[in-house]
């Protein structure tokens, strides 16, 4: 048996995995918190673009030989606070920011909850607020990509648009106007808003990355749309699977 | 006593104690001590009964017990002798696949390969009016208790409303803090919210409607009962602390009606915590995992009184507790309020000595509180002390079970025959019904735009329906759809559906309705319908009319279940929805739940495809009597469409094959709004349109065009079919006898819906109507 179904349990799959793991040898970890949600996407996305899930917890103080990072969509700790504030002290993202900052440049890609836990984490700049609508905001969203030389985005084309589905609550990206001046004259608005600014994001910021474009966060949610027929229903629904095979690709090639 | 909560009684502890306590050894010495019965709820003869029961007073903890375990809303009193025929009713093609029946949390049913699948609807209606956002929430965090205690993982929920009249100042209170509650919840879960109704009718100003459904699937190893039992055995409390939220919630709030004249209840409505709820939901999953528990419960309505006197009750001894060992977030709370509190997220379970360190590492790990309260015992009584001070001795089943049951009086009412001669066709109302090319294409546009057939998205863009990758189909869709089984596809299938003015117009044949509806949605995304769940909202038992309607609608839904071969799994009664002497519409909320070998074949409600051909399933009447037609014009009498389940039985299978074999590439059934909603819906489900010309039907039914557009004749659906399976398909319908008319062609390049005889409508202006009624009053 190559799976298990995930809906059951999302870490017996990963374990269980060790085929999957032969044809690349990537050991992606996807962390959980308390509170986090889709932990369990995550690894699908992750086995479904080729590579090995090792779940991580919140609470572990090592990060295993994992070769790259996502921190998954939620609500840790109920957002209770402020969206990621507390997470952001979980012994496990000090060693992530460690990691990240490393001359390994540890790919860490944060979606959703996960982007607030990065800039609460100060590995990205700015934050996010309520959506200006106010309201919790589920649908298919259209994302143009701005920079494809990230390590989550180099199997994208600039330019290119694709449709993941976005739901949150807080994902009004602000920062202040020098921020957002550096991170459009360093590239480093990763994703733009198309067609339809959802949530009052500054100049349409989906996503961003750090400088060394290891680390990207955005707040839709990639991991949403990397199968057919459970993804968004514009487009091919399967237009998020880019991002891990792009970290893939990026980690494999590392390894030549 | 001069106390009016429970469990203090003047003068007889010790000062050292933190209250006056009164224990089952006062309680025998002190015979004549008043008790505020009638404040929680019971009535004399209940009273005297519990007396009877003790043979003696009981002490103030329990009288709380009783109180709330009698109340209506835990004990079913007034509609057990009828809610009976749901497990009586049973035929062995109904009993197949079940694993669990009714009576315990939730019913279970088998998917195959091992998988079982468990499902529940139930009301938190009162709460959501008094706080209509705790109300909903908390509404949602119950039902998934009750699914977790099964042992299942919760997969989904949904959530069918209904509220007053769209346009009334109060709605939009009771909407926006419903919704929000249910997603502010629901989305913090991690459950994707696959479905519902909305519906807005002025007879439930005063008492909306919020019903609340989720289902989890589980190995069929992993079911878990709610039952206390081998002696010696740990008795744990875990999650939340208990506070001081919802106390008497169920027996003041849920089983009484709402009067002007009383005060706020609002300290009775609980307070949610969907954090809490989530770890607690990985928690217990991973003590599943463990096999760490022998028995668990959830708490919900009357807190740890119910927890404890149920498991102790389907055990096979009984249990010993000790109260103040329970954690608490308010210090102050008495005997009595703290087994009655119904403070959320909290779960009660029989762990084995054995198991006690691993139960506490999960616990740990989790960061979830729990406290040890005492243990199984084989004395078949149920002891709960205060400070070793016995507060509680009775026999549990007598809680929990054995409470009052009522044979209330009911008599169809004076008025059912006047309502039933009122037709619409040729009322006042039916004045003026539209003809002609122009009024149609207006009437067509103003009832997609109509509160209750418009389109839902202001809602449903709240909810996170894509959480946990499995969802195969959501709203608007007629079904939701979630996989169970990645590797096969297994997966299953829900809907709810109701309608209250059909319910009222004819309760017998209006539940059975409801039941029709639901299966023929499932049916129609192509999921082979397994079994029913339903949650019965109506006004006081004690009125005979709305005993009556109650009663019918028991015995339709049990006699078409039979017919329709699905067991109802499950369900909950919602009594005393009414203001003053007013009760809401009859309104048995209806789930059925369907399998699919593999979801990749669901058949999505719109069409994609230009030139495939559609055909309409069934034969229409005219039947616009309680149609949304006739409520768009005032009017509400007659009889509702005509039931006919051997129909609809046919017309499951014709769609359920199709879809199997890949016959149709989309479906969508005829109901509220008839084929012109269907038509519209299905046209902008995906921005396609069609060309459709009904003189067809008109001819062989013998109606007019107005009528073959807005009769809600039952057992109807629409599908496209692909060139390629045109004949395949109505070869099936021929050989099954059953009716199909080719009506048209879908149009993927006029962006029209074209209908011969009425004026060619604009799907952009079509969309604009549809979408703009909820931003409009809620926006």
């Amino acid at each position: 048996m190559t799976e298990l179904p995930l809906i059951g349990e999302a870490v017996a799959v990963a374990d269980q995995a060790p085929d999957v793991r032969k044809l690349t040898g990537a050991r992606i970890g996807v962390v959980t918190f308390p509170g986090t949600l889709d932990d369990r996407d995550a690894v699908r996305a992750v086995r479904l673009a080729g590579a090995a899930a090792v779940p991580l917890w919140h609470a572990d103080t090592t990060l295993g030989d994992v070769d790259a990072v996502v921190i998954p969509g939620g609500f840790s700790y109920g957002d209770y606070l402020r969206a990621g504030a507390i997470s952001r002290f979980a012994p496990l993202m000090a060693r992530i920011i460690d990691a990240a900052n490393s001359d390994a440049r540890l790919p860490v890609l944060g979606i959703c909850n996960g982007f607030q836990i990065l800039t609460e984490s100060h590995l990205l700049p700015g934050s996010m607020i309520k959506n200006d609508g106010l309201l919790f905001m589920c649908r298919d969203q259209i994302l143009r990509v701005e920079n494809n030389t990230t390590d989550w985005t180099r199997d994208y084309a600039v330019g290119q648009e694709i449709t993941v589905p976005l739901k949150n609550q807080d994902g009004q990206y602000i920062a202040d106007e020098k921020t957002l001046d550096a991170l459009e004259a360093e590239g480093r608005v990763v994703f733009r808003y198309v067609g339809f600014n959802p949530n009052g994001s500054r100049r349409d910021i989906a996503g961003i990355s750090n400088a060394a474009g290891n680390v990207v966060g955005l707040m839709p949610h990639p991991e949403h749309a990397v199968e057919a027929g459970f993804g968004p229903e514009i487009g091919s629904g399967t237009e998020g699977l880019g991002f891990f095979t792009s970290v893939l690709n990026k980690i494999v090639g590392d390894n030549k | 006593m001069t106390e009016t909560s429970t469990g203090r009684t003047a003068g007889t502890a010790t000062e050292t104690k933190k209250f006056n306590i009164d224990t089952v050894e006062n309680a025998a010495k002190t015979p004549d001590v008043e008790l505020p019965w009638a404040e929680l709820g019971l009535k004399q003869n209940e009273f005297d009964e519990v007396v009877k029961v003790l043979g003696r007073r009981p002490t103030g903890a329990e009288l709380a017990m009783y109180s709330v375990m009698w109340s209506e809303h835990c004990s079913y009193k007034s509609s057990k002798n009828h809610l009976r025929q749901f497990g009586e009713k049973v035929t062995d093609e109904m009993k197949k696949d079940m694993l669990v029946g009714i009576g315990e949390n939730a019913g279970v049913t088998n998917l195959g390969d091992g998988w079982a699948v468990t499902f529940k609807i139930e009301s938190h209606n009162s709460p959501s009016f008094v706080e209509p956002y705790q109300g909903a929430a908390t509404g949602i965090g119950g039902i998934v208790r009750d699914i977790i205690s099964m042992g299942a993982r919760p997969v989904a929920v949904m959530d069918p409303l209904r509220f007053g009249a769209i346009d009334h100042p109060d709605t939009a209170r009771v909407m926006h803090g419903a919704v929000a509650g249910i997603g502010g919840y629901g989305n913090s879960l991690g459950l994707p919210n696959i479905g519902g109704e909305m519906v807005f009718d002025s007879v439930y100003q005063g008492n909306p409607l919020v019903n609340a459904l989720a289902v989890g699937v589980m190995r069929h190893e992993d079911i878990r009962l709610a039952n206390a039992s081998g002696k010696g055995n740990k008795v744990v409390l875990f999650g939340a602390r208990t506070g001081g939220d919802g106390i008497g919630g169920a027996s003041v709030l849920a089983s009484e009606s709402f009067d002007d004249t009383k005060p706020s209840k609002r300290p009775a409505v609980q307070v949610g915590d969907p954090f809490a709820e989530k770890v607690l939901i990985e928690c217990c999953l991973e003590l599943f995992k463990g096999s760490l528990v022998d028995g668990i419960q959830d708490l919900g309505a009357a807190g740890i009184s119910c927890a404890t006197s149920e498991l102790a009750s389907n055990g096979d001894g009984g249990m010993e507790v000790e109260l103040t060992s329970v954690l608490l977030r308010d210090p102050t709370l008495t005997p009595g309020e703290i087994l009655m509190s119904e403070s959320q997220e909290r779960m009660m379970a029989v762990v084995t000595p054995e198991n006690v360190a691993a139960f506490e590492a999960v616990m740990d790990k989790w960061a979830v509180e729990y406290s040890w309260l005492g243990e199984v015992t084989d004395t078949g009584r149920l002891i709960i002390t205060w400070e070793g001070d016995v507060i509680v001795d009775v026999d549990p089943r007598t809680v929990a079970h054995d409470g009052p049951v009522y044979d209330r009086p009911y008599a169809r009412p004076e008025w059912q025959d006047a309502v039933q001669a009122d037709a619409f066709t040729g009322s006042v109302q039916d004045a003026g019904r539209p003809s002609g090319p122009a009024e149609l294409a207006a009437a067509i546009t103003e009832l997609v735009a109509s509160p209750n057939m418009c389109d839902k998205s202001w809602i449903t863009n709240q909810y996170d329906r894509y959480v946990g990758g499995n969802t195969a189909m959501a709203f608007p869709d007629d079904a939701g759809v979630v996989r169970v089984d990645e590797e096969t596809g297994l997966g299953v299938a829900l809907a709810t559906d109701a309608n209250g003015r059909y319910t009222y117009l004819d309760p017998y044949h209006g539940a059975q309705l409801a039941l029709a509806e639901a299966y023929r949605n499932v049916a129609t995304s192509g999921a082979v319908p397994m079994a029913v769940s339903d949650c019965l909202n109506f006004g006081s038992p004690e009125d005979p009319d709305v005993m009556w309607q109650l009663a019918e609608a028991i015995r339709g839904l049990s006699d078409a279940c039979m017919v329709l071969g699905i067991p109802v799994t499950g369900g909950n009664v919602s009594l005393y929805n009414q203001t003053g002497t007013t009760p809401i519409h009859p309104s048995p909320v209806v789930a059925v739940l369907g399998k699919f070998d593999d979801v990749a074949r669901r058949t999505p409600s719109g069409w994609k495809e230009d030139g495939q051909a559609i055909y309409l399933l069934g034969t229409t009447a005219a039947e616009l009597d309680g149609s949304e037609w006739s409520n768009m014009r005032g009017h509400l009498g007659g009889l509702p469409p005509k039931v006919d389940l051997a129909a609809e039985r046919a017309l499951g299978e014709i769609l359920i094959n199709a879809s199997r074999d890949g016959m149709v590439d989309s479906a969508h059934d005829l109901s509220e709004g008839g084929l012109a909603a269907a038509l519209v819906e299905s046209s902008l489900r995906y921005g396609v349109g069609a060309r459709v010309a009904l003189q067809d039907i008109l001819d062989r039914d013998g109606v007019d065009l107005f009528t073959a557009l807005f009769s809600e004749t039952q057992g109807r659906a629409i599908v496209a079919v692909p060139r390629s399976e045109e004949i395949r398909f109505t070869d099936m319908c021929t050989a099954r006898g059953f009716p199909h008319l080719r009506i048209g062609v879908v149009d993927a390049e006029g962006g029209t819906l074209e209908i011969t005889g009425v004026e060619t409508m604009n799907l952009e202006s079509l969309r604009e109507a549809h979408e703009a009624t909820l931003p409009k009053y809620f926006g």
